[in-house]
């Protein structure tokens, strides 16, 4: 069983590597959260607190010890998931988290389902029409959407769509008249207004996600159109593609079938790319559209200076993340027959 | 050894002036590419001579003439304390500037540093080094730079280095691959030979060799930065007001917006001409390197 142990040393190596990679973040987290000039426990007592409760605080903290044992207690906190609560909301950050990700990962999908589902296409007939019009016309699109700053687009989107043409609803999940009208269930707002039955909830939720979700989809299908480009080129510049066509296969079959066929793979990791660089995007277009998500929590949070909850955030993207190239990983493993 | 490497593959240095006279003439040829060169170009040349362009002080406030529309006076119209947004875009292209040239100061040495030395020495060095790259490399870059920001200060010198510290780790990955393709070669193992330390091997004979392609990633990755420093303005956490910053512009308009659209989408326009511009030119040395594209010399 040869093949079957080097699979388990590869698997066994990979989990160390990951393992490796989290203790990093800890360790990045950790610093960064330390290094700061502002004072966390300034930012917890408050401006005029006595010497005595700063002190107490300091050494709750536990500031007073050295940097390996408060390490070492960061640590543990992480491992037993005790983050603390937010300053802010007085909840457990953790808590609050768990509250606002589902709006985010709503926002998110919606987006990179418009994201690949125009992206991917898109990359395919620019590639088979390589350097012809088609093919111009879908580089300056996608560089467009690569080099729009997307809080500035999200103004304008909401400027036409929303104050001037009425078409969709303005900011926030859904229309200030139904909030709390749903059983929060899931937090996924589609889902729980479906679960409730409530329709009209559904449809202004819709009315609602439409258009940051096209704005970060266009942005994620200006990505993932580039790299479906240049993995079809690779695929249609090779000999078995002239073997194909000139067995007869129609030009549509060969693309479809065969080029097509043999990039599936590489795009799982490149859609499970875009999908954490959607991340990053929901933090500035959840500031413009009042989305009361994972961005618009850390936002608020860092204005306030409340490390704890920030740090925090920055670890769970992080391990979200290392996640995504996990899944990416495994599903490469699943579809490509040549790692079996 | 005053010849750094004497038997380097002869078509890379001695040609660098060439070769950067043809991409040039490559770019110019591309009608995209050549917009990317003069929207730079004009951009520097803004920044230059921004007192002369400038119709009016950037910071002066002026509350009689607070948010007029675009007229003769004000080209792009005033915002809410009556500065003239002409002005200020002007001004901003020097903070622009500034942010891609000390990125560019600061990104270019450490990613060289990190990749050769870890491509260099390889082993256990490499395999630590990289790690670290790693870690940095499973953060999203604006989330990152939050971070950082967070824990120095929001303003627009902490802001430059935040973005510093999260886009080194492609730069660093780069220099590691062309170092690894150059540790084998013959003038290193001479260099060795004549009893030259590691750390002047590096610095002589491998970081020129991984200069030019690095210089490339940097243009290229310019558009992510510009993007990453209006967004961290915008934010509240980069350029401090009265600085006319073009993502802080924008955050301050937002309040107006509805009834004062100027305020939004001028500084906006400039900051999509400015990273499609680098995109374009990236887009255009890419084509412009690619050998199969380019017939050199």
């Amino acid at each position: 069983m040869p093949a079957g142990k080097l699979r388990l040393n590869s698997l066994a190596g990979s989990a160390l590597s990951i393992l490796v990679t989290l203790f990093g973040l800890l360790v990045l987290t950790f610093v960064i959260g330390r290094m700061m000039p502002a004072d966390p426990v300034r930012a917890i007592v408050g401006e005029d607190a006595t010497r005595e409760v700063y002190e107490n605080v300091y050494r709750q903290l536990g500031f007073d010890k050295p940097l390996w044992q408060q390490f070492m207690l960061y640590m543990r906190d992480v491992l037993t998931l005790n983050f603390g609560t937010s300053i802010r909301t007085g909840q457990p950050i953790l808590q609050d988290i768990a509250r606002v990700l589902p709006a985010t990962i709503e926002l998110a999908t919606f987006a990179i389902i418009i994201g690949a589902g125009v992206g991917v296409p898109l990359g395919v007939i620019a590639a088979v029409n390589k350097d012809r019009w088609p093919d111009q016309v879908i580089r300056i699109i996608s560089l467009l959407g690569n080099s729009m700053p997307i809080f500035w687009t999200g103004m304008i989107a909401l400027l036409i769509f929303y104050a001037g043409l009425g078409w969709v609803g303005g900011s926030g999940r859904m229309s200030q008249f139904y909030i709390g009208m749903v059983p929060e269930r899931t937090n996924f707002l589609l889902i729980d207004s479906v679960l409730a039955g409530q329709w009209d909830v559904f449809w202004s939720a819709i009315n609602h996600i439409i258009l940051p979700a096209l704005l970060l989809g266009y942005s994620s299908a200006a990505f993932i159109t580039r790299m479906t480009r240049s993995f079809m080129l690779d695929q249609i510049n090779q000999e078995y593609i002239t073997t194909a066509r000139v067995k007869g296969l129609s030009r549509r079959q060969t693309i479809w079938r065969h080029a097509f066929g043999n990039i599936r793979v590489q795009l799982v990791t490149i859609v499970a790319l875009a999908y954490g660089a959607l991340l990053e995007g929901a933090v500035l277009i959840e500031t413009v559209f009042a989305w009361p998500g994972f961005g618009q929590y850390l936002t608020s949070n860092l204005l306030i200076g409340d490390m704890n909850a920030v740090m925090t955030c920055v670890l769970i993207v992080g391990v979200i993340f290392i996640g995504l190239n996990i899944l990416s990983d495994i599903l490469y493993r699943v579809f490509d027959p040549r790692t079996r | 050894m005053t010849n750094a490497h004497p038997t380097a593959p002869a078509h890379r240095t001695p040609q660098f002036l060439t070769a950067t006279r043809n991409i040039l003439v490559f770019l110019a040829r591309q009608p995209t590419s050549l917009f990317g060169l003069i929207v730079l170009a004009v951009l520097i040349l803004v920044a230059i001579f921004a007192p002369l362009i400038a119709t009016q002080d950037p910071i002066t406030q002026d509350l009689n003439n607070a948010l007029q529309s675009p007229n003769a006076a004000h080209f792009f119209g005033t915002d809410e304390l009556g500065r003239d947004i002409f002005s200020r875009l002007v001004y901003g292209a020097r903070i622009t500037l500034t942010v891609i040239f000390l990125v560019t100061i600061v990104v270019g040495p450490i990613g060289l540093l990190f990749g050769t030395v870890a491509g260099y020495f390889g082993g256990r060095v490499d395999t630590v080094m990289m790690r670290i790259t790693d870690i940095f490399l499973s953060f999203p870059s604006l989330i990152l730079s939050m971070a950082f920001v967070a824990a120095l200060g929001p303003s627009l010198n902490n802001a430059i280095i935040a973005i510093a510290l999260t886009s080194w780790p492609p730069i660093a990955r780069l220099a590691r691959a062309e170092t690894l393709t150059f540790r084998k070669a013959d003038y290193i193992a001479a260099a060795r030979l004549q009893g030259a330390s590691p750390a002047r091997i590096i610095w002589r004979s491998i970081v020129p060799m991984c200069l030019p392609s690095v210089l490339i990633r940097l243009t290229l990755n310019m558009a992510t930065v510009i993007l990453t420093a209006a967004g961290l303005g915008f934010l509240g956490l980069g350029a401090q007001p009265p600085m006319p910053e073009w993502g802080a512009m924008i955050a301050t308009g937002r309040r107006y917006m509805i009834d004062s659209w100027w305020l939004v989408t001028f500084p906006g326009l400039a900051i999509l001409s400015v990273s499609l511009a680098f995109n374009l030119l990236g887009d255009g040395l890419r084509d412009a390197l690619d050998p199969k594209q380019m017939n050199r010399r």
